[in-house]
């Protein structure tokens, strides 16, 4: 029984799509269950996902192929690995636009910390009961966030020097 | 001017030519090392090429110590205003090199982040471009500097991206190596 299809069984309702190819498991969820599914991939026994790999995210605001629901703009995108079972599984979450917001891991992964503030300087996403919820990469007197669909490409925001 | 003679002027000129072949020679550099380019420097630095064969050979790491800054890989706009800081406590007289393409005109980044040359913040007196410059091009480049310290000429201008004054003209129309080998070449 691979890592996915435990999270199939378990929360079936919750789950808008899933994905495999070759041992590469996806699976896309709602936000209100993210918790839920964080815990239950860190402490089942037969998962034992305790390795938080990467945490990013995805603006779907100009995507044509509208795979995921429309009132969800974003996707937050959490790669795990279990060291001891040597099995991996992405795990997607649905962010809504009007309130991008989603739980923290950073009590379950502590590599959650920082890759969070990084989704949050790039994507704008708050992650709730974060720790220190700032920016990581850009000055704190950046304006919006920088990988956003929306942000334009040739806005600069200089320190120092001319404004262009 | 009335006090001194023609003969005291003959002097004086004299005193500055030989100020600026011992400062030639005996370049202090702080090294601004930020990406990529840091390889090609150190191998430049090393024995292979040998800086010290200019004068050159001895990195300062406190800006108050040293008279010409490498500034050497990307600059964001995070890290201006400590390059800016960094220039302004050097002491005069100080020189500037931007190594490597991105220092020149911000070269492939053109984003949310990169500073587009480092002469819009600190006025530059020798562009090596390049991604990286190769050694040759960096002693190139050091020669020149050399010839600038010799006469005493310092940049003191920065570069106004609206006007497009203040950068060479090969730099503002992308300027790849064969253009560079070429103007080596006519000007030797």
């Amino acid at each position: 029984m691979t890592p996915l299809q435990r999270v199939q069984e378990k929360f079936s309702q919750d789950i808008l799509e899933t994905h495999a190819f070759r041992g590469d498991e996806t699976v896309l969820i709602r936000p209100s269950v993210l918790g839920e599914v964080a815990k239950f991939l860190k402490t089942t026994p037969e998962l034992d996902f305790n390795f938080l790999m990467d945490v990013t995210a995805v603006d779907y605001l100009f995507f044509a192929g509208g795979r995921i629901p429309k009132e969800f703009r974003f996707e937050v995108v959490y790669h795990f690995l279990s060291l001891k079972y040597n099995h991996r599984l992405r795990l997607k979450v649905a962010v809504d636009e009007k309130n991008p917001e989603v739980d923290t891991l950073t009590d379950l992964w502590a590599s959650a910390n920082w890759y969070e503030r990084e989704v949050w300087d790039m994507f704008g996403i708050k992650f709730k009961g974060h720790p220190n919820l700032k920016r990581i990469l850009m000055y704190e007197e950046f304006q919006g966030h920088a990988l956003r669909k929306d942000y334009p490409f040739n806005k600069r925001q200089p320190l120092i020097g001319p404004q262009n | 001017m009335s006090f001194m003679s023609s003969a005291s002027n003959f002097f004086t000129s004299k005193m500055s030519d030989a100020m600026g072949w011992a400062r030639k020679y005996s370049i202090f550099q702080y090294p601004f090392v930020t990406a990529c380019c840091g390889m090609e420097y150190m191998s430049t630095a090393a024995g292979h090429y040998d800086v010290d064969r200019f004068g050159a050979g001895f990195p300062r790491f406190s800006p108050r110590q040293s008279d010409v800054l490498f500034v050497v890989g990307t600059i964001s706009h995070k890290m201006a205003p400590v390059l800016k800081d960094v220039y302004d406590k050097m002491c005069e007289p100080k020189w500037v090199v931007a190594f490597g393409v991105c220092t020149c005109t911000g070269g492939f980044y053109d984003n949310y982040s990169t500073v587009m040359g480092i002469d819009t913040i600190i006025p530059v007196d020798i562009y090596i471009p390049g991604c990286p410059p190769r050694p040759e091009n960096v002693i190139d480049g050091l020669m020149k500097l050399q010839d600038k310290i010799q006469k005493g000429e310092q940049s003191r201008t920065l570069y106004d991206p609206r006007t497009k004054i203040g950068r060479p003209a090969q730099l503002q129309e992308g300027y790849s190596v064969v253009q560079h080998i070429k103007h080596i070449e006519s000007s030797s």
